[in-house]
């Protein structure tokens, strides 16, 4: 059963005085399955964060509706209901850190849903295990890492057991270790506790993970299906100058040049393997 | 070299004192300082230099960090020490000029001396051994009866959690302008007072601009966190008086009585 629905959604933003409205998004329809892990691409200025920042309710649709577990977000009494179920990660993990001890911050959530002391206790102390980063609980956030921040704010999520994630670019501003640790994080979290991810992202590698991507653009959905019928559109991505994972890069580039090789080439090691097949000898 | 401040800085711990109710350690705290005031003469203000020796060494806080967060203040000692030298009856010692010292005045400058130090390391125990969020908690409850004259007692316990915490981001984001202006051939180690606080005005229009760009995340993150405001908040450390900070205030009185009969029985010992 789909979990967050966008119906036709339109958004726009007041333009300065005088200046027309800018439209952000334009007619937006997409179904996301209960436990599905879905990539949302698009480049600078595609509307993929506004629309992400509709599935919490933190911006209501100009047009058309947006549903999370059949709740409507314009219904302002289930906002926070709508919160607590959708949980937001945004870009810097330094912005969105309250508390000067790692645990503490993580209590921020459920102490504001009003959750009973004991109960917040356990459940700080479980998703701190779940990012891997209980043995922190007592530092201070500003002696971390980057990805070691952005684990925390995830746990802070987590510690209000939320059916669903929302992460708007969580990498961005991680070096590529820290990159890694926030999305095996990730990655575990929709596996082993069946959460509903929806990752944000500008990075192709990171969009190959997810069982389906959506690729936005200029307000609007370009094209969505498996990470593998995606990035088998490379003159459609490039057209509207998205990139494409390298490996699938090479592959095309090759093909162009005419060598025969299979379509939907996503990583190194299939790109491996379908070039020693070609050569007819490893490589 | 900005970060390394300590003044106001938690050092995690499971000290008795890191265990003591923060609410308790912030008004006998408070007490302390007061009668850093009271004690008039040298014997009485030994007891409080007792006093805060015992908690420095309860607090299990390594002596260094204390004597770096006297650093900080060392110019203000040497400064009043300096000035009270000239201030006093007594034999005459030297005379510079019109100044005269007297021993009156060495001993007024020590006892103040001794005064602020034992009053900044008395708010040094306080801030190493309890974390920020404890201190802002404890002040909200302490608060708490004002909320009936309609003050926003959480608000403004939420308003110092996050002053506090954005106290050593800022700091680092400062040190990184510092370095990006200085790059740029930005000079501000050089010239008089009004050319030196012109250099600093490129680095405080950054830190403006990107503190406010911070507290427009900061406010986003909080919502998504359903945060709003202290009605139906709960708190997952809830604060308890225990036997231990019933005994501490036990001990803190008996020092605060004997400041005050050495106050009253050695009164001309200074």
């Amino acid at each position: 059963m789909e979990y967050l629905q966008a119906q036709n959604v339109t958004f726009s933003y007041d333009g300065d005085d005088g200046m027309e409205p800018i439209q952000v998004l334009r007619g937006v329809s997409m179904e996301i399955q209960k436990g599905e892990f879905v990539a949302l691409l698009g480049h600078n200025g595609s509307g993929k964060s506004t629309m992400a920042k509709h599935f919490n309710a933190m911006l209501l649709p100009s047009g058309g509706r947006v549903y999370v577990d059949g709740l409507d977000t314009m219904d302002d009494a289930l906002k926070y209901e709508i919160r607590r179920r959708v949980g937001l990660v945004l870009q810097n993990p330094d912005n969105q850190l309250v508390a000067s001890i790692v645990e503490e911050d993580v209590a921020f959530g459920p102490e504001n849903l009003g959750v009973a002391p004991e109960e917040i206790r356990r459940r700080v102390d479980d998703a701190l295990k779940a990012v891997d980063m209980y043995a922190f609980r007592m530092h201070a956030p500003y002696k971390l890492s980057g990805g070691q921040k952005q684990r925390i704010a995830i746990a802070g999520i987590i510690a209000m057991q939320p059916d669903c994630i929302v992460l708007d670019e969580p990498t961005a501003m991680l070096d590529p270790r820290g990159r890694s640790e926030v999305l095996e994080t990730i990655q575990k979290l929709n596996r082993e506790k069946g959460i509903t991810i929806v990752l944000i992202t500008h990075y192709m590698d990171e969009a190959v993970l997810a069982d389906r991507v959506v690729v936005m653009d200029n307000g609007k959905i370009l094209t969505q299906g498996t990470p593998r019928q995606v990035f088998s559109q490379v003159q459609l991505l490039k057209k509207h100058q998205l990139d494409v994972p390298q490996a699938t890069e090479l592959i095309f580039r090759l093909k162009a040049m005419g060598c025969s090789l299979p379509d939907g080439i996503l990583n190194e090691e299939e790109c491996a393997a379908a070039l020693e097949l070609l050569l007819g000898k490893p490589c | 070299m900005l970060s390394d401040i300590t003044l106001g800085q938690y050092l995690p711990g499971n000290s008795v004192l890191h265990r003591m109710d923060p609410r308790v350690k912030l008004i006998l705290t408070f007490a302390c300082i007061v009668f850093i005031f009271v004690a008039g003469n040298l014997w009485s203000l030994l007891c409080m230099v007792a006093l805060v020796a015992g908690g420095m060494l309860l607090s299990g806080v390594p002596v260094g960090q204390y004597l770096k967060s006297l650093r900080a203040i060392i110019v203000i000692v040497v400064f009043t020490s300096v000035l009270n030298l000239f201030y006093g009856n007594g034999d005459l010692l030297l005379k510079i000029g019109v100044m005269e010292i007297r021993t009156g005045g060495v001993l007024n400058s020590i006892f103040i001396a001794i005064r602020i130090i034992t009053l900044i390391l008395f708010s040094a125990i306080l801030t190493f051994t309890t974390s920020p969020t404890q201190l802002t908690d404890a002040m909200e409850r302490i608060m708490k009866p004002l909320t009936v004259f309609h003050i926003k007692v959480h608000e403004i316990a939420m308003m110092m959690t996050i002053a506090l915490r954005f106290v050593p981001t800022l700091l680092e984001e400062t040190d990184k302008i510092m370095s990006a202006q200085k790059a740029r051939g930005a000079d501000m180690e050089s010239g008089g007072l009004v050319q030196r606080a012109k250099a600093l005005i490129p680095i405080l229009i950054p830190l403006f601009v990107s503190s406010f760009r911070r507290a427009y995340d900061l406010a986003m993150a909080m919502e998504c966190r359903c945060y709003h405001g202290g009605e139906g908040r709960t708190k997952m450390k809830s604060l308890h008086i225990t036997g231990l900070d019933i005994y501490s205030c036990c001990v803190t009185a008996v020092f605060f009585a004997a400041v005050i009969l050495l106050n009253l029985f050695l009164p001309g010992l200074f």
